[in-house]
């Protein structure tokens, strides 16, 4: 029941900023940050609560005519996305004082159902139920870019277009969920959706690769992979800034969850032969990602080609096989999901106070702004992957896990990590030195904006420093996942989700 | 003919003796409300005796009927529709130039006809049912007539209909002469080796043509937009639920058993139909500025994802094709009940071009939530009805393994979400000028529909164990 508390905290908390605060902003951010800090409070009980094994779990009956049940579950990774909403929640919520969004109470509203959608996906156990989620985030997200996306850009039109991508990408991965469904029913005459029950069906290679291209195709438009990220940039530039955080920091890492939590361990076989060619698009993200973006002059454009860059390390980690890959899959999608959010934040900072986040505007702003130029330092190195960022230890260990399968795409990866460097210090150098061109002082981050930036920063280099309890917590999934890759097609029942922890892993060791 | 048979057959009995009842009361005195409550009466009635109905078990009423629970299960959709509509009219014919009161002759007419076709055994029931619900149909599209496009829609959905009629009757005419036979179940048997067989070819492709123009699939789909468009917005609601469903519940009782094997190049024909209809339709709608003519496309989209469900056969595809047209009526119902409400405020013409709806969401709040949550029910969304109809749609056509039908069920699907967003984004769009709100007195009795519909359509999305544990209730279906 506490697992459904997760989801309901933030959706009551929705309704009460729509109903007692409509058109009172301050009121209704209050109320939204008050509902997020119970859900936190929520997690963490959970999480004290479930002790060294790792699976936490409620399931009731839905729709028990074709199988499908209300089952909900928390392993290492599902706790970790999980804490992940919540804290890059409240600094959405923080951030949305940028965006002054007209009917504040309306906003929130959906800025809450959409973070409890995103709590869903996570948590859901059930491959229908996880699929509803799925759907149901994109709702609130369409009307949050429709309505209040920046009226400068056409935002109807990039609202569409993102809606239409995600719901095709969608529907193939609706057809997969089927097809697994009848394959798994048709071989153990036990229709159900439970993921539990769904892994290791036996299935021929061909249908594997089919269902597979489903379910990648639905994760790999949210992530997004190359040739699938044409929604994207026109979409973080036209959206409000707590929308971007979400976006960027959430619901992409929601298709990088779909792959590390189903892609690979449903299809473990097909999967595997498809590796050369997921890992090929990762590195073809990778190195355009990094290309494009070092030619950007919005900086909300910028986050966008980075991110896609970025996110190319899940693929290729999730894809390698291994443990290592696995690990630092998890560590990048955590640590992406940081920096995006730091990095809308700081765009959302610019422009409330030189009124234009147009990279080749701005300059200088170091000398009336240091603890501003700070903040985007520290962004700027975790982009770039500096050792003693979390972004290091999770691009070593993806490359690390890559190497051991195929070291040409392990090498090339790794050349994607110069052109970071490249283009993360190009931002720096444009926005904070140089020659002056915003006219006056800009105003330096002090008082109440200054702690999202601050719990930003301190997470990414905290954690960087000490990723320990973080690998500690996705290796309890990460084993489950190297018993599947270990022994495919074996027919060993594989436990629900997740084993008890297994400690002092290599990666581990390897990460210091 | 026993006692017990009548009764079996009395919520049509009820209906054709309420329409008499109706007409002795504008007889004696014209009252608009009169009339709608003895309908309503009289629906609610029909509805309640269905449960009773049930429980004396399936029948066969001499060789004409056959009342079951698949039957009894789509009268009581064909009634509950019937209930919205009369309902919505109530509102609606309120103030229009006309005498609202024959309206619900017809009305329930056209209830007890489509009752008849649900329950056939025999083509004779069957075709005085589709002929029952069709002349009143003529009457109902062409009601106002002192419209000009009313006037168009009647006179182009009477020359068709009863050219598809025509149709019917020669395919009929000649499978008669080829197997002597009339009872559907023969004429369902017979056709698995029909492919054998000119005569009879000829005879099922006639048969097929008619039932083409009745569900308006692509080749037959012309008359849709205009009818639509022409017919007063209750009416149009009718003519896109109960005379579609009517026509498939007799389709699946006694041919869901289609295959490639048996069927040849019908089966190919209704498969190509189906594409074309989803592909068609959605691409004609985008570029449509009518709400009505926009419903209409979908319409035609839509009935050809019923069309992947029936294609996949056998109960599957009932139980498929079942649930769509329970999720596909309250939809509909629920869309032009938006157009319908809103119609109220205007005497000139119906509230169908988009440009009425801009700024609803401010001006209207109710109405522009409930059709946003129709319209994401028609895109198939989660959490609407709309969602499980489209489930077991794709479920029943990856059993069937229709994979040409479902990549054109899912294109389809992605370029509607276009203009269902597109009428969502001018209803979010800000007011040009707003307008003194008149005062409507029934306006009520159309909200109160859509209250319920929406509760419906939200309801059975999250939660629709009760709607497939009635549908799984009806099975074996008999014939």
């Amino acid at each position: 029941m506490s697992l459904m508390l997760i989801l309901l905290v933030p959706l009551v908390g929705g309704v009460l900023c729509l109903t007692l605060a409509r058109d009172d902003a301050s009121r209704a951010r209050r109320i939204a940050h008050a509902a997020l800090a119970l859900d936190l409070l929520v997690l963490l009980w959970i999480w004290l609560q479930s002790g060294p094994l790792w699976f936490y779990e409620m399931r009731a009956p839905w729709i028990p005519h074709f199988g499908a049940s209300l089952s909900l579950v928390v392993d290492g990774l599902s706790l970790l996305m999980l804490l992940l909403t919540v804290s890059l929640g409240m600094v959405a919520v923080a951030a949305s004082r940028y965006d002054a969004p007209e009917r504040p109470g309306l906003y929130y509203f959906a800025l809450l159902s959409m973070l409890a959608g995103i709590a869903g996906v996570f948590l859901a156990g059930d491959l229908l139920l996880f699929f509803v989620f799925y759907e149901v985030m994109l709702i609130p997200a369409y009307f949050l870019i429709a309505l209040w996306g920046d009226p400068r850009m056409d935002r109807n039109t990039v609202a569409t277009r993102f809606f239409m991508f995600t719901q095709a990408g969608s529907l193939l991965m609706l057809l997969s969920i089927l097809g697994i469904y009848f394959v798994h029913g048709a071989a153990t005459n036990d229709y159900t959706f439970a993921y539990g029950a769904l892994l290791n069906t036996p299935m021929p290679l061909r249908v594997g690769l089919f269902l597979m291209l489903g379910f990648f195709i639905g994760f790999a438009v949210k992530l997004p992979v190359v040739p699938l990220h044409g929604w994207q940039p026109d979409t973080y530039a036209t959206l409000p800034t707590g929308v971007g955080i979400v976006l960027s920091g959430l619901m992409a890492k929601a298709g990088a969850y779909g792959l590390l939590r189903f892609v690979v361990p449903l299809f473990p076989d097909a999967a595997h032969g498809f590796a050369p060619w997921a890992m090929s698009l990762a590195v073809v993200s990778i190195l355009y990602g990094a290309f494009a973006a070092y030619s950007q002059r919005d900086l909300r454009r910028f986050i966008a080609y980075s991110g896609i860059s970025h996110l190319g390390f899940v693929v290729l980690g999730a894809f390698s096989g291994n443990a290592w890959g696995y690990s630092g899959a998890v560590i990048q999608m955590l640590s992406h999901g940081l920096s995006a959010a730091g990095l809308f934040l700081l765009a959302a900072l610019l422009e409330s106070r030189a009124s234009t986040r147009d990279l080749s505007v701005l300059g200088g702003l170091w000398r009336s702004a240091p603890r501003l130029g700070g903040f985007g330092l520290i962004l700027v190195l975790a982009t770039l992957g500096l050792p003693g960022m979390l972004s290091f230890v999770g691009e070593f260990l993806v490359l690390l896990g890559a190497f051991q399968v195929s070291p040409l795409h392990a090498t090339l990866a790794a050349i994607g990590t110069v052109f970071a460097t490249a283009y993360s210090l190009r931002i720096m150098q444009k926005i904070f030195f140089g020659p002056e061109t915003v006219s006056g002082p800009v105003a330096d981050l002090k008082g109440w904006p200054a702690v999202p930036a601050l719990a930003l920063s301190l997470a990414l280099v905290g954690f960087g420093l000490f990723p320990q309890p973080l690998l500690n917590l996705a290796d309890s999934y990460g084993s489950t996942l190297r018993a599947t890759a270990a022994a495919p097609s074996a027919g060993s029942p594989v436990p629900m989700l997740a084993t008890p922890t297994l400690r002092s892993r290599a990666p581990q060791g390897d990460a210091r | 003919m026993n006692a017990t048979d009548l009764f079996v057959l009395s919520p049509m009995l009820l209906l054709g003796a309420a329409s008499v009842v109706v007409m002795l009361a504008i007889a004696v005195k014209r009252n608009h409300a009169v009339c709608a409550g003895l309908t309503l009466v009289a629906l609610a009635l029909a509805m309640a005796l269905l449960p009773f109905v049930a429980s004396v078990g399936p029948r066969r009423v001499s060789t004409l009927f056959i009342v079951d629970g698949y039957a009894l299960f789509y009268m009581g959709l064909v009634f509950a529709a019937g209930v919205c509509v009369a309902l919505f009219s109530l509102a609606y014919f309120h103030r229009r130039p006309c005498y609202p009161e024959e309206f619900y002759i017809l009305l329930l007419l056209c209830s007890a006809g489509a009752a008849a076709m649900v329950s056939s055994r025999h083509f004779v029931s069957f075709y005085l049912g589709l002929e029952v619900l069709s002349v009143s149909l003529y009457t109902m599209i062409g009601y106002l007539c002192v419209t000009r496009r009313g006037t168009e829609a009647s006179l182009k959905y009477v020359i068709l209909a009863a050219a598809a009629a025509a149709f019917l009757l020669f395919g009929t005419a000649l499978i008669y002469a080829e197997i002597g036979s009339l009872d559907l179940a023969r004429m369902a048997e017979a056709s698995t080796r029909q492919s054998s067989n000119g005569v009879m070819l000829v005879g099922f492709a006639l048969m097929l043509v008619a039932f083409g123009f009745k569900l308006s699939i692509v080749p037959f789909h012309l008359w849709t937009p205009d009818v639509y468009e022409g017919a007063p917005a209750p009416v149009t609601a009718y003519v896109a639920t109960v005379s579609k469903g009517a026509i498939f519940a007799m389709l699946l009782r006694y041919f869901s058993t289609v295959n490639e094997e048996g069927y040849g190049s019908l089966y190919m024909f209704v498969s190509i139909t189906a594409i074309a209809s989803m592909l068609a339709g959605n691409l004609l709608a985008l570029r449509q500025n009518n709400v009505k003519r926009i419903l209409a496309y979908s319409s035609i989209a839509h009935l050809g994802y019923v069309l992947v469900a029936y294609l996949a056969g056998g109960e599957a595809a009932v139980e498929a094709v079942t649930c769509y047209l329970v999720a596909y009526f309250i939809t509909t119902l629920g869309s032009f009940g938006v157009v319908t409400v809103l119609s109220l405020r205007r005497d000139d013409r119906d509230a169908d071009l988009i440009e009425d709806y801009r700024g609803l969401f401010y001006t209207r709040p109710f109405l522009a939530s409930v059709f946003t949550l129709m319209l994401l029910s028609l895109a198939g969304i989660p959490l609407t009805v709309g969602f499980i109809g489209k489930f077991f749609v794709l479920a029943a056509g990856v059993q069937g393994a229709l994979w040409w039908q479902i990549a054109a069920l899912i294109i389809g699907s992605v370029i509607s979400l276009f203009y269902y967003l597109r009428i969502v984004i001018v209803m979010a769009a800000p007011v040009p000028a707003v307008e003194p709100a008149r005062h409507e007195p029934l306006e009520w009795a159309g909200g109160a529909v859509l209250a319920a519909l929406t509760f419906a359509l939200v309801f059975l999305g999250a939660y629709p164990s009760p709607l497939l544990g009635l549908i799984h209730a009806l099975f074996p279906v008999a014939q």
